[in-house]
């Protein structure tokens, strides 16, 4: 009770003016950031680590071809055998060509050249699917590649 | 003047709607940066035996196998991963001119060759490197031949990948600073270019092979 008798010198409530504008700052921190999640993985994608990597320029020059062993829930239908994504669904080695001139015709024509495609191969997955997909991508003349990796730690 | 003061619009849902904007964004995008290993594979085989490129000499390829329980061999010999880096930067500088290793040329020397040949807009090439590098600057003629099998891990080809390009890197750094005092990365275009035509990525991708099964 001796609390409230204390009207005038309690201190005023604090204000949450600002916060919205602190909210704000960081909802445009992830919005720079960021990039929109394009797919939805079925299979299972870690990529190795390496040292001498470079940054993928012109994002929206990059085609990915994603390798990996499909993950759990779509194990029944897909089997234990690494598989290739494609967008959004799982296909052959031979929808790559197909897939290559759909992402072409996308393109403006000035830039085909500059198209690169990313491979991203999980680490546990054999070459023969790579060297497959290696090949048919040498058939489309999409000679541009890129092997997706992490970061790793150099060592001297 | 009472009535006035009434006439604030209540901000204190602002913060509600911002962040679920934030929570929106924070699930559909993601942070992670994608980077690789830039490669450049060869334009498919030529079917007809005319169009064949030019065979090129044995001591000018450095063979690097990987089989399918992920060994590395190099020249036929047994190598580990970690000296293979070192190995690479012996066979495409050969200091010591050794038979075994790349065929080796100084900037005079491809320079003359260019103007016997009639060649002007090579030399001209050369004459330029020879003024930025110096003309004792040698050539390498020297390929990196990778091969593997297709039940090598792509884990392991991927650090052998590392490796060869980590040695050509490590080239053009120690060039780069002793012509320009920068590393590679941070000379200028033009300079790299110039750099990229001593030392030249000739890692070779070769036509798949399938020795060891799956």
């Amino acid at each position: 009770m001796k609390f409230r008798k204390k009207k005038d010198g309690s201190p005023p409530p604090i204000s949450t003016a600002s916060l919205p504008d602190i909210v704000f700052m960081l909802l445009f921190f992830f919005m720079v950031s960021t990039t929109m999640r394009e797919t939805d993985l079925k299979i299972k994608v870690k990529v190795p680590e390496a040292t001498e990597i470079k940054k993928l320029e012109k994002k929206s020059l990059v085609s990915y071809i994603n390798v990996g062993i499909p993950l759990e829930q779509f194990r029944e239908i897909y089997g234990t055998e690494p598989r290739i994504q494609l967008n959004d669904k799982l296909s052959n080695v031979s929808d790559i060509s197909s897939f290559i001139e759909a992402e072409r015709k996308q393109r403006d024509e000035n830039e085909v050249p500059m198209m690169t495609t990313s491979m991203k191969v999980d680490e546990d997955a054999k070459m023969g699917i790579v060297t497959d997909i290696k090949q048919e991508l040498r058939k489309v003349q999409a000679l541009k590649i890129n092997y997706s990796t992490r970061k790793g730690i150099k060592r001297e | 003047m009472a009535k006035r003061q009434l006439q604030e619009i209540n901000a204190g849902s602002m913060a509600d709607i911002a962040f679920l904007l934030l929570i929106f964004f924070l699930v559909t995008t993601t942070m992670d940066v994608d980077s690789g290993l830039a490669r450049k594979l060869p334009p498919p085989a030529p079917e007809t035996t005319e169009d064949q490129p030019p065979p090129i000499r044995e001591r000018n390829v450095l063979i690097v196998l990987i089989n399918k329980d992920d060994q590395l061999a190099v020249e036929g010999e047994l190598f580990s991963v970690e000296r293979l880096k070192d190995k690479t930067k012996l066979f495409v500088t050969n200091p010591r001119n050794d038979k075994n290793l790349s065929d080796n040329f100084t900037l005079a020397e491809k320079y003359q060759e260019a103007l016997d040949e009639g060649k002007e807009k090579e030399a001209e090439r050369f004459k330029l490197l020879m003024k930025t590098f110096g003309s004792a600057v040698r050539v390498s003629k020297g390929v990196v031949s990778l091969q593997n099998d297709r039940g090598t891990s792509y884990k392991m080809y991927i650090k052998v990948q590392n490796e060869l390009v980590a040695s050509f890197n490590e080239l053009r750094d120690e060039l780069s600073l002793s012509a320009f005092g920068k590393k590679y990365d941070d000379a200028s275009e033009v300079q790299q270019e110039l750099i990229r035509d001593i030392y030249p990525l000739s890692i070779s991708e070769a036509e798949p092979r399938n020795i060891g099964g799956k």
